[in-house]
């Protein structure tokens, strides 16, 4: 599975990339949010992946009695999640406020910050 | 010392507040620091000539081994004393020339900044340091050189100086920084503690003298770096005095002699100082002909000179530095009274063109007497110390290791030339009959003509009585270049003999040739013919050429499109990053370590390339959002199938929320852009795809990688025990990681309160486009 999952983080990587690499400006922020999840695949497939065995101390026990799946990078992929979310609902309503104001979606005709252009 | 070297900085700084003041009738009185040098270093001579070294150190960067330590030789106490002794007659002398100037206080600031840059130069013993006060100097030049700042020529002139010098100072930090990795040290007394052998065959030794030279070349105007020397001229004369006779423009010669006994003896170190020294001392000599500017003279038989120090210190025989370190004396004190009296013609004529003036002792007559016993000097006639400095010069020559013969040939004419240079500058003026134009000439006050006579007196008391210099500065110069200092003996009368023929032929032919050949502006003319295929002229195309090149290179790299900074940065990650891994990649992941995949996993994998797909390729933004939304939820299932409960719950509530503000958004939108080109679409694919399978190739790399889970198991031990809670990953969240969270809180507030600005945010009617 772990293959599997390395070619699926590579293909977000790439979609992600090759997103960005559009003009169009909802392909940009949807681009962001493929490599955003890539990335969160990828930190998790690194901190190597348990099957079945969550990191919730059982009932009436202090201490783990058996394997447990590592919690510090599911403890850093859930701030990436929320964090994201962050930066994408910003930049959804940016590009609703832009595309309002200038009326395109083509960031080529938005590189210049002169009112006159 | 290092009080010394401060006291210019403290001065320069104290002008800032107090320059009204020093501006009217008190300007003379800042004369009083250097001269105060001055005696402060004479005293330092007895001590010096014992053979002993002056140390002072103290920590200035300990980590990097960087300290601030100042050693006083033989070598610094010669150019201390030149530095502050004329340094004393050029503060003078300046409160004349510039008398009331508007800026007055602002150029004592320039002056006493570089003259406490030079000293610390001289003094430093960390090459570091050296080099900080090196730069320092090259600066405050770049301001004196513009100090008439309203004169386009001035500014062209003082960028040039500052681009070649500045490009001089970065040879000589990449110098030393290669000279501290030979010898693990930056401290020069180290170095010279040191086996020469261990440096000189080290495998970078030719590296650090190429540029060290580099730093040297620039710094004294050698061939072909000299042109910004002349060019410096603009500047005004007391500082072409100073730093462009004296002083700034021997500190690449200081250079050499204090690395000579670390680096010098080797061939590629002699040879290339004798060749370069020889084709610039030659050259110069020869276009100083073509002057009719007393600066333009006076600035190319200075770099003349400078030519012929780096050619003597290259031959490196005692002979040689003892030639060298007494040419040094003999050229400050001629070239300075050269200069201050040119200053003076200018001053009071109005005109520095040599054609028009003569007869000029009628009315300066004091001013003729330092200029007419200089230029005696200059042309190494006796009883001047100018005799001496010539005949050390060709006895040395006489004894060159390689090539002697023509050396001595190429001394002789360049001393010849250099003759007719200093009659030029120094009697030509004063002879004659007086021009109508120039018969109410006055004499300057004695602030003004004093300083030069009494240089010119120096140049007769050194020339007659030898001795006096002999213990106190020459041979402790020679012996901190390594040299045997015992064997000097200086004597103004050497005997009848091949030298004493070679100065006589020197001196009838310098004379002839003065009477023969007389400056004129049609020789000018005739020279500046030949200025398209001149170093300065080459120089100047490759900066039009390199201003070229950089406005190309803003085109194609900052063209303010963002794909192309992504496409760049990915293109060079991907060369970078696939360079490293080609060859280390060894795949051999262990196949017991992976999980298998079960038949539900399969399916996941599948849909979630499907949707990938999907998003890339749909020309709807609906069907693309949504298929976005398939993504977020497969990797949702992988999640929960590899025990990321939270994981899970945080990713479906937060791709749902997504989806949900997309759609709201955007369904007023137009329709999907397809803008870019077919061709565009495939090199980006190729782009990503190589980008996406590095990274798969990586991860896969690391997978093979033995994994360090110590943190978290230090959170698991300890979750319940320190923090009372169960579910590790919560735990770490909001307890043992509480305050990242809470600013993680602080950033999405923030984010929500963009959102909600630029949801309420209402333009007037003028902002939008219609």
């Amino acid at each position: 599975m772990e293959i599997l999952l390395a070619i699926l983080v590579g293909l977000l990587y790439a979609s992600g990339i090759y997103m960005i690499l559009r003009r169009s400006l909802v392909k940009l922020i949807i681009g962001i949010i493929l490599l955003g999840n890539g990335a969160n695949l990828l930190i998790f497939l690194l901190g190597r992946i348990t099957k079945g065995l969550p990191p919730i101390i059982p009932e009436n026990s202090k201490v783990f009695l058996e394997a447990y799946a590592d919690p510090v990078p599911q403890a850093l992929i859930l701030t990436a999640i929320v964090i994201s979310f962050g930066l994408q609902s910003f930049a959804i309503i940016l590009v609703k406020r832009a595309h309002k104001v200038v009326r395109t979606d083509d960031l080529d005709e938005m590189n210049a910050t002169d009112e006159d252009s | 010392m290092i009080s010394a070297i401060l006291l210019g900085f403290l001065f320069a700084i104290l002008l800032v507040f107090a320059g009204k003041f020093f501006k009217g009738k008190f300007a003379v009185l800042s004369s009083l620091i250097p001269l105060g040098l001055f005696v402060y270093f004479l005293q330092f001579i007895p001590e010096i000539m014992e053979g002993n070294v002056v140390k002072e150190s103290y920590n200035w960067v300990p980590s990097f081994g960087v300290n601030l330590g100042f050693t006083l030789d033989g070598l610094s106490l010669l150019f201390c004393l030149m530095i502050t002794g004329i340094g004393f007659l050029v503060f003078a002398y300046t409160s004349v020339y510039l008398h009331h100037h508007k800026y007055l206080d602002r150029f004592y600031g320039y002056l006493s900044v570089f003259m406490a840059a030079m000293l610390g130069l001289v003094l430093s013993d960390n090459v570091i340091s050296l080099f900080t006060f090196w730069e320092l100097t090259s600066i405050s030049s770049f301001f004196l050189i513009g100090f008439n700042n309203t004169q386009e020529a001035s500014r062209k002139s003082a960028l040039t100086a500052l681009g070649i010098t500045g490009l001089g100072g970065m040879f000589l930090l990449a110098g030393v920084i290669v000279l501290g990795n030979i010898t693990g040290t930056f401290s020069i007394a180290e170095m010279l503690n040191m086996s020469p052998e261990l440096i000189k065959g080290h495998e970078y030794y030719t590296v650090a003298v190429i540029l060290l030279f580099g730093a040297a070349f620039t710094k004294s105007a050698q061939f072909p770096f000299h042109f910004w020397l002349p060019g410096a001229m603009k500047a005004p004369t007391p500082v072409s005095t100073y730093l462009h006779s004296a002083t700034m423009v021997k500190a690449g010669i200081y250079l050499v002699m204090r690395f000579t006994p670390v680096l010098g003896g080797e061939e590629i170190w002699n040879t290339t100082l004798i060749v370069v020294g020889a084709v610039t001392m030659l050259y110069s000599a020869f276009h100083s002909l073509f002057r009719t500017d007393l600066k333009g003279v006076l600035a190319y038989s200075t770099i003349s000179a400078l030519g012929i120090l780096m050619f003597l210190i290259g031959m490196g025989t005692t002979e040689s530095f003892t030639a060298a370190a007494v040419f040094i004396i003999v050229h400050a004190l001629y070239k300075a009274t050269l200069f201050l009296t040119t200053g003076i013609i200018d001053h009071q004529t109005g005109t520095r063109d040599v054609t028009v003036l003569s007869g000029l002792r009628k009315v300066l007559m004091p001013v003729g007497i330092a200029a007419i016993i200089a230029a005696i000097s200059s042309a190494g006639i006796p009883p001047t110390i100018g005799f001496l400095g010539k005949e050390l010069t060709y006895e040395a020559t006489m004894h060159a290791p390689i090539i002697a013969t023509l050396l001595v040939v190429g001394i002789v004419i360049t001393k010849i030339l250099l003759l007719w240079a200093g009659f030029v500058a120094g009697i030509k003026p004063f002879q004659g009959s007086l021009p109508e134009s120039l018969k109410d000439t006055k004499m300057p006050g004695p602030f003004m003509w004093v300083p030069p006579i009494l240089l010119a007196v120096l140049s007769l008391v050194f020339g007659i009585m030898p001795f006096i210099i002999e213990g106190s500065l020459i041979k402790p110069v020679v012996s901190a270049l390594g040299g045997e200092s015992g064997e000097i003996h200086l004597a103004l009368w050497h005997g009848f003999n091949t030298v004493f023929i070679l100065s006589l032929v020197t001196i009838a032919v310098g004379t002839t040739l003065y009477f023969v050949l007389k400056p004129s502006a049609k020789l000018e003319t005739a020279v500046g013919k030949l200025e398209a295929a001149s170093p300065k002229s080459l120089m100047e195309k490759f900066n039009v050429g390199f201003t070229y090149l950089s406005s190309f290179w803003t085109r194609v790299f900052q063209n303010g499109y963002l794909r192309n900074y992504v496409f760049i940065i990915i293109f060079f990650l991907i060369g970078m990053v696939g360079y490293t891994m080609i060859g280390n990649t060894k795949f051999n992941i262990d196949p017991s370590i992976l999980s298998n995949v079960s038949f539900y996993e399969l399916v996941v994998f599948i849909i979630m390339c499907i949707a990938i797909l999907f998003t890339v390729f749909t020309s709807s933004r609906l069907s693309a959002v949504v298929a976005m939304g398939v993504v977020g939820l497969t990797i949702c299932l992988v999640f929960v199938f590899y025990s990321a409960p939270d994981l899970a719950m945080t990713q479906f509530s937060i791709d749902t929320l997504t989806v949900i503000l997309f759609v709201l958004v955007l369904y007023r939108l137009p329709r999907y852009l397809k803008i870019q080109d077919h061709k565009m679409r495939i090199r980006d694919g190729i782009l990503s795809l190589m980008f996406g399978g590095l990274i798969a190739v990586l991860a896969l790399e690391v997978l093979s990688e033995p994994v360090n889970t110590e943190i978290g198991d230090f959170y698991a031990e300890n979750s319940y025990i320190m923090a009372h809670g169960k579910n590790v990953v919560n735990v770490i969240l909001v307890d043992f990681r509480g305050a990242d969270t809470m600013i993680e809180i602080s950033v999405l507030t923030i984010a929500a309160i963009g959102v909600f600005g630029l949801l309420k945010l209402r333009l007037k009617r003028t902002d939008r486009v219609q």
